[in-house]
């Protein structure tokens, strides 16, 4: 490999292909080639850099210039004012929501700034495609070290001493399943890595798929050493196709450098991978239905005990965890326990990822350490809310969890204090909501979401999900009456004790939190017939605003609601009867006439 | 599109008498022909070992698979959680206004499938939707009317 003065790290990652990063990578080779750069200059497509919102991205190193939001046609400027002339493109920077003067570093940029990387330590800055890359950053030295100087007994104590915790959402100690693993009875064992992230909002795994394959196939070669496993399988949602071709082109190469398969690094030790595709089904995501998945049938859950780590693919003894979780291991065993365990609380060690999305300015992928606080995730790192909108809660853990309300926004985010707020760390979903969000809105939202994905097969979870959602619809219409808040809290009791698994177990909890911080919200849907967010279609209703409208016809246009009166510099009228509180009309409304406002309980 | 023999043998070819592969050969099977068609369905069975009503009962489970033929033209709107809260329904609704048909559901030509999905991980560009496999960020109700306008006039033209 020949060396370059620069090189140009392009984010590959899904979001900014989905706008274009692709584009502008042939775009900056075919530059560079024009100014005869090429023994210069060199592109490379990394993996998720993780400020999603600002994409297409580029990082000139070793200048550490960060340029966002890249289209083509900066593409030729770019390439002369910076690589040829030296001088940074200022236009192409980022700015802060609240500054006015570009930052041009990386490393100064708040969103970055705040960010401890472990498990995404490669991201933005290697090539995932080249197993190369992977191994100059210390890549499989965790497993040579693992294979080559540590006992099996020695890799699970080490695991153990570090408090790893499952970054699946449980947070269940990882030592502790292997060692489960290791004692048990019974040949083959089996490892697997559960990619199956389905909760909506979470997209981690994915990017720690897409950025770093190398580093979760390093994890399960020292997990398969540790409990002696001779194979194991990465299942991977089919949702995510980047993300399974990137893994089996990691898995060809590992094999070609005899780091997987037969005689691994020449010590004897053999082991293998295999990916399987999920097809589309969230319960697959708990690990008892993933294993029956993987066996090819219906991905149902079963009762435990017996625990995978006793009786799981086949019967036989098998260690599933998390992508998450399986990255984080080399690390652990390159740097030991002990440095692991520095990082972090008392009950959670390391850091987490989390996708912060929704109402939020950096939308993107951050990794802090465990313990830091949620208005540091939100304001320090993720700029706050756009819009000037105020916070209203947070959403973490998807399905399976809860909204944080402001006051708790000092709250550390660990896996007990979450717990004890009534959410969970779940996969690492966060999701910010802002005045505009409805609270029961949001309850119902989640509850559609489990009555649908519920795999049928224990009633309170088919039934009890089903008959929320059925009484949270009632209310958000407007029909509810006093005793409907009543029945949601006992069947969400119900629902949580008698359901068979996890997916059901905590389905309850995002309308538990809801009414737990947000009563008001739910009683001014029930008494008072209003939707305080201007949420629910019921109960708000639109209206022109005489005094403000100019008659541009716009909204006329956009709806047949807005009433035969609106003519051109006439004032419009939105015919009540006909409206269907599309809102397209508040859309069109331009933003220096404001004429059109909504409004709740009006009349009632 | 109906499968031929030959076909049918060659995708389930190096599975034979695999339980295990069930799901694996059901999704090239849907691959190949956006749905799975009842012969395949039947040849699957015959060539796994695996007995017809377990091949329905998978085929019926997954999300991912479709008993039915689908659009020439897939529209896939994103409802995950930060599509949500960034107004995704909405544009649902313009999806199945202009379409005339619910999520899930063909258009009686033959045309168009509208489909909803829970999350496709791309949040940063919310509210998503994916039509013929490109992806649409940030959509409102006029820019999926545009979209369509779009299709309907290459179509046309």
């Amino acid at each position: 490999m020949t060396a370059v003065r620069t090189h140009l790290l392009l984010c590959a990652g899904t979001g900014c292909v989905s706008c274009g990063a692709f584009a502008i990578r042939e775009g900056l080779e075919a530059e560079v080639r024009r100014r005869g750069l090429e023994g210069e200059v060199r592109v490379v497509a990394t993996g998720c850099n993780g400020f999603c919102e600002r994409g297409p991205i580029v990082l000139v190193q070793p200048d550490g210039i960060f340029y966002q939001k890249l289209a083509p046609a900066d593409i030729p400027e770019l390439v002369e004012e910076h690589l040829v002339k030296g001088r940074p493109v200022r236009r192409l920077m980022y700015v802060p929501p609240e500054g006015q003067e570009p930052v041009p570093r990386m490393k100064d940029i708040e969103f970055f700034k705040h960010q401890r990387l472990v498990v995404l330590r490669n991201r933005g800055r290697i090539d995932p495609e080249r197993i190369e890359e992977y191994i100059a950053t210390e890549g499989y030295a965790g497993a040579a070290k693992a294979l080559g100087e540590m006992t099996p007994e020695g890799i699970v104590t080490e695991i153990s001493a570090s408090g790893l915790r499952g970054r699946g959402g449980a947070g269940f100690p990882t030592g502790t399943k292997w060692a489960a693993a290791r004692r048990a009875e019974g040949e083959p064992k089996y490892l697997v890595c559960n990619g199956d992230e389905g909760d909506p909002g979470a997209f981690m795994d994915r990017s720690v798929l897409e950025a770093d394959p190398h580093a979760v196939i390093e994890g399960m070669v020292i997990g398969a050493r540790a409990v002696g496993a001779s194979l194991g399988f990465l299942y991977i949602r089919n949702e995510y196709p980047l993300a399974i071709e990137r893994i089996g082109k990691a898995l060809g190469q590992a094999r070609d450098y005899g780091l997987l398969g037969q005689d691994i690094l020449g010590t004897g030790f053999d082991f293998d991978l295999e990916v399987v595709r999920g097809a589309g089904a969230f319960v697959s995501g708990e690990e008892t239905a993933l294993l029956a998945s993987i066996e090819g049938g219906r991905a149902y859950p079963r009762q435990r005990p017996p625990y995978p780590a006793q009786r799981g693919l086949w019967g036989k003894p098998t260690v599933i965890n998390n992508v998450e979780t399986w990255a984080n291991v080399p690390s652990i065993i390159r740097r030991g326990a002990a440095w692991f365990a520095g990082l972090g609380t008392a009950g959670s060690k390391g850091t987490k990822v989390f996708s912060l999305v929704g109402k939020i300015a950096n939308t993107g992928l951050v990794e802090v350490p465990m313990g830091i606080s949620l208005r540091e995730i939100v304001y320090a790192i993720g700029g706050g809310i756009p819009g000037g909108r105020d916070f209203k809660a947070v959403q973490i853990g998807g399905p399976s969890g809860g909204c944080i309300p402001k006051p708790l926004l000092d709250l550390p985010v660990d896996y007990e204090s979450l717990k004890s707020a009534g959410s969970m760390m779940g996969s690492g979903g966060m999701i910010v909501m802002d005045e505009d969000t409805c609270m029961v809105d949001i309850a119902l939202y989640f509850l559609r979401f489990a009555e649908e994905e519920s795999c049928g097969k224990c009633s309170p979870c088919r039934v009890g999900t089903g008959e929320m959602a059925r009484l949270l619809a009632k209310i958000t219409a407007g029909q509810g009456e006093a005793t409907d808040i009543v029945r949601l809290e006992d069947l969400a009791a119900t629902v949580r004790q008698a359901s068979l698994c996890g997916l059901g177990q905590t389905a309850p909890n995002p309308v538990l939190t809801t009414l737990r911080y947000f009563r008001d919200e739910y009683e001014a849907h029930v008494f008072d017939k209003r939707c305080p967010a201007l949420v629910c279609k019921n109960l708000i209703s639109f209206a022109i605003d005489p005094e403000k409208c100019v008659g541009c016809l716009l909204c006329k246009k956009a709806c047949p609601a807005v009433a035969s009166a609106g003519e051109l510099k006439k004032v419009h009228v939105i015919d009540p009867a006909a409206c269907i509180k599309f809102g397209i009309c508040l859309g069109v409304c331009p933003a220096r006439v404001r004429a059109v406002v909504k409004t709740t309980g009006e009349g009632r | 599109m109906r499968p031929s023999k030959s076909e049918l043998e060659s995708l389930t070819g190096k599975a034979k008498g695999q339980t295990r592969a069930l799901i694996q050969v059901l999704q090239d099977v849907q691959d190949r022909f956006h749905w799975l068609p009842p012969e395949a369905l039947e040849h699957v069975a015959g060539a796994l070992g695996v007995p017809l009503v377990q091949v329905y009962g998978v085929a019926t489970f997954y999300r991912s698979f479709s008993l039915e033929p689908r659009g020439r033209h897939i529209c896939t709107v994103c409802l995950g959680t930060a599509c949500h809260v960034r107004g995704g329904s909405a544009v649902l609704e313009q999806f199945e206004r202009k379409l005339g048909i619910p999520a899930g559901a063909t258009t009686p030509d033959g045309k168009y499938t509208l489909e909803r999905v829970n999350c496709l991980g791309a949040c940063a560009l919310a509210p998503l939707a994916v039509v013929d496999g490109r992806y649409h960020s940030r959509m409102t109700e006029a820019k999926a009317e545009a979209v369509l306008a779009a299709i309907e006039k290459d179509e046309g033209a």
